[in-house]
C-alpha cells in the first residue's frame, strides 16, 4: 500500500496544478541552462562553420571577433604560400541593420571568396554563391528563403538569396548572411554619395577598399597549427590564432561575463525553486498533521511517515521537471536566442531537482516527525 | 474439580503521575493513579473537563510518558519510575487499538484500506490483509460500504469502520475517546454493545473516556476522575 500515491490520488487535481506551477518555474531553470549552452554555441557557430585551422589578423590584435582587425587583401596570397597551408581565404565581417517588412533586422555580413575557406560549409537549402556579385547566403533565422531579395548598401543593390544555412549566428544572436568578398568590401568601405563628394572636396585620398578583417587558413594533413602559426608570428606584421585559441578566446573572455551572469541567475532560480518546493511540501505536510498523528498513534514507523512526504516531494519534482522540460522543448523555436539542451545537462538538472526535492522536504519531514501522536486524540 | 481461572489484569497502573511544566507553571494532570483493568471488561473514565481523563488514556496508550509510577500492559512492564520501554510504537501497533471521538479515518483511503493500513504497518501480505479487513467490516455490518471513502460514510458507518481499524491488529487493550460523542442514542448503544461483545469475545480490556450519560449502564466499572485523581472506583451499577 503506497500511502503517498493514495494521498495524491485523493487530491489529484490540486496535486497536478501544483506540479504545473512548479513545472513553469523549473522550465525557467531548464531554459537558463539552455541559454547558457546556447550562448557558447552561438559564439562558436561562425568559427565552427568556417572550419579553419588558423585565423590570421592584424598585428597586436585578437581579431576579428574579440577586437577589430584590418589587413591588406593580398595577405591571403602570402599565407597561402606558407609551407603546410593547404588553402586560405579572406573574410570580412560587418554589422548591418535594416528594416524589412516593418521589422528591424540585424545581420552580420560575412564576405568570403567563393571556393576558398571562409564561407559556410553546409547549406540546408539552395546552393553556394557562384556569381561574383549580388548573391547571398542567409541563415534561416533571418526569415529569408531561397529566391528572395534583400536591398543592401548605399547604392541599394538587391541581393538574391541563393542558399540557406542553419544555426549560424553571432555572439549577440544576430543572424549571419554570406556574400562574395567583393560585394562585402564594397558594402563596408564604399561611402554614401554625399560623403564621397565631401571627401573629394577636402582633397582626401581615397580609402583603399582591398582590406579584409582576417585570413583563414586550412592546413595540409600532418601539419600542426601551432608550428605554422609560429612561422606567421615571425613576420611581426600579423597576428595569428589557431582555431583552438580563437574558440578559447570567444568562450572564456568574450562571453564569459554573460555566461557567469546566466550561471548565477540559474543558481538563484534553483535556490528559489528549492524554497518553493520546501514551502509546498511543508504546507502539504501541515495539512496532513492529523492523518500523520493518527498513523503514528496506530503504530506507523517513522520511515512510513518520511516515505509519505519524500515520495510526494520527489514525484512533484519529477513531474514538474518533466513537464517543464517538455515545455521548453516544445517552445524552443520561439525563443529569441538559441536554447541548447544537451542530454548531459538535462540529466544533471534532473539530478539537481531530485536533490533539491530531498533537501526541500526536510522541513516537512521535520514537522511530521515532531507531530505528537496524541494530536490524533484531541477533539 | 476444574479450577476457576481468574481474569488476568491487562492494564495495571500503580502510582502513575504526570505533570507538565516546572515551577510555577507546573500542572499536575495525573496524581498517583492506581487502577487495574482485567480482560473481558468494559471500563469508563468519567470526570469534568481538565480532570485528566484524556491524559490517563494517553498514558495507558503509551502515547505520553508518565512522570512517575509503574505501568504494566498485557503482562509487559512499560514504565517503571523513569524507565520507559523503548519500542512504544510497536507496542501500540501490536497490543492497543484506538477509537477516537471523531473517527479519524484517513481521508485518502477507502473503508477497506483504512482497516488494512494497520495490517500493512504490521507487515502482513496484501491479500491476507484485504481478506481480514473485509471480514472485520462485515462483522461490524459495514461490509457493503467497503469501497466508500470516509467522506461518503455516515457518522455511524465511519465510527464502525474506525472500530474495525482499532480491532484490526486483534488488540488486547482498546482505548476509546468519547466513542459515542458523534452518535445518536440508538447508535451509541449499538457501538457500546459492540465494544462489550468484543471485550468478551477477544478477552480484551476496553477503556472508554465519556461524558455520555446514556451509556453509563454499559460499563462494568467506572473510574471517576477529578483534578488528576481517581475520586471514585467502582461498579457501574453504583453510579
Amino acid at each position: 500500500m503506497n500511502l503517498a500515491w493514495r494521498d495524491i490520488r485523493h487530491k489529484l487535481g490540486r496535486f497536478l496544478m501544483t506540479c504545473l506551477g512548479l513545472s513553469l518555474l523549473l522550465a525557467v531553470v531548464v531554459t537558463m541552462a539552455g541559454i547558457y549552452r546556447g550562448q557558447t554555441a552561438d559564439a562558436l557557430a561562425l568559427v565552427e562553420a568556417v572550419k579553419a585551422d588558423l585565423w590570421v589578423v592584424e598585428a597586436g590584435t585578437h581579431g576579428p571577433f574579440a577586437e577589430s582587425s584590418r589587413i591588406p587583401g593580398d595577405t591571403r596570397e602570402m599565407v597561402a604560400r606558407i609551407n603546410g597551408v593547404a588553402e586560405a581565404g579572406s573574410v570580412t565581417l560587418q554589422n548591418v541593420q535594416l528594416e524589412r517588412r516593418g521589422r528591424q533586422l540585424r545581420l552580420q555580413v560575412v564576405g568570403y571568396e567563393p571556393g576558398r575557406p571562409g564561407g559556410p560549409v553546409r547549406l540546408v537549402a539552395g546552393r553556394a554563391i557562384t556569381r561574383s556579385h549580388y548573391e547571398l547566403i542567409a541563415d534561416r533565422r533571418t526569415g529569408l528563403t531561397v529566391g528572395e531579395t534583400l536591398r543592401l548598401g548605399h547604392k541599394g543593390h538587391d541581393y538574391t538569396v541563393v542558399g540557406v544555412t542553419s544555426g549560424i549566428v553571432t555572439l549577440s544572436g544576430d543572424s549571419i548572411v554570406y556574400m562574395s568578398l567583393k560585394d562585402a568590401q564594397g558594402l563596408q568601405f564604399e561611402q554614401a554619395p554625399p560623403a564621397a563628394r565631401r571627401e573629394a572636396a577636402r582633397g582626401a585620398q581615397r580609402t583603399p577598399t582591398d582590406l579584409v578583417n582576417a585570413v583563414v587558413a586550412r592546413l595540409a594533413p600532418h601539419y600542426q597549427a601551432a608550428e605554422v602559426a609560429e612561422v606567421i608570428r615571425r613576420w611581426k606584421h600579423l597576428s595569428v590564432l589557431t582555431d583552438e585559441e580563437q574558440k578559447q578566446l570567444l568562450t572564456q573572455t568574450v562571453i564569459q561575463r554573460a555566461r557567469r551572469q546566466l550561471g548565477l541567475f540559474m543558481s538563484v532560480l534553483t535556490v528559489v525553486s528549492a524554497v518553493i518546493i520546501a514551502l509546498i511540501v511543508y504546507m502539504l505536510t501541515m495539512e496532513k498533521i492529523r492523518e500523520i498523528a493518527t498513523l503514528k498513534l496506530i503504530g506507523a514507523p517513522e520511515r512510513t511517515i518520511i516515505g509519505l512526504i519524500l515520495q510526494q516531494a520527489l514525484l512533484m519534482g519529477v513531474i514538474g521537471f518533466v513537464i517543464g522540460t517538455v515545455l521548453v522543448y516544445t517552445f524552443n523555436g520561439y525563443f529569441p536566442r538559441r536554447i541548447v539542451m544537451l542530454p548531459e545537462d538535462i540529466a544533471m538538472l534532473f539530478g539537481v531537482v531530485v536533490l533539491v526535492c530531498l533537501v526541500a522536504s526536510l522541513l516537512g519531514v521535520r514537522a511530521a516527525l515532531r507531530v505528537d501522536p496524541a494530536e490524533a486524540l484531541r477533539g | 474439580m476444574q479450577a476457576v481461572r481468574e481474569p488476568q489484569p491487562l492494564v495495571e497502573l500503580k502510582g502513575i503521575s504526570k505533570h507538565f511544566g516546572e515551577g510555577e507553571r507546573r500542572v499536575d494532570a495525573l496524581r498517583h493513579i492506581t487502577l487495574s483493568v482485567s480482560s473481558g471488561t468494559v471500563v469508563g473514565l468519567l470526570g469534568p473537563s481538565g480532570s485528566g481523563k484524556t491524559t490517563l488514556l494517553n498514558a495507558i496508550g503509551a502515547v505520553i510518558e508518565p512522570s512517575e509510577g509503574w505501568m504494566k500492559l498485557d503482562g509487559e512492564v512499560v514504565y517503571d519510575n523513569r524507565w520507559l520501554r523503548r519500542d512504544l510504537r510497536r507496542l501500540r501497533l501490536e497490543k492497543i487499538g484506538f477509537i477516537f471521538q471523531t473517527h479519524n479515518l484517513l481521508p485518502f483511503l477507502d473503508a477497506t484500506d483504512n482497516v488494512a493500513v494497520v495490517h500493512y504497518l504490521a507487515g502482513l501480505r496484501r491479500e491476507e490483509s484485504l481478506k481480514r479487513a473485509a471480514e472485520l467490516l462485515n462483522y461490524l455490518q459495514v461490509g457493503h460500504r467497503k469501497h466508500a471513502m470516509p467522506a461518503q460514510l455516515s457518522g455511524g458507518e465511519a465510527q464502525r469502520v474506525a472500530i474495525a481499524r482499532a480491532l484490526a491488529n486483534r488488540p488486547r487493550i482498546i482505548l476509546a475517546d468519547e466513542p459515542t460523542a458523534a452518535l445518536d442514542s440508538v447508535r451509541a448503544g449499538i457501538v457500546m454493545d459492540l465494544l462489550r461483545t468484543l471485550a468478551v469475545e477477544q478477552q480484551a480490556a476496553v477503556i472508554a473516556v465519556t461524558h455520555d450519560e446514556k451509556i453509563f449502564d454499559r460499563f462494568d466499572r467506572i473510574f471517576r476522575l477529578r483534578d488528576g485523581r481517581v475520586e471514585d472506583d467502582g461498579d457501574a451499577a453504583r453510579t
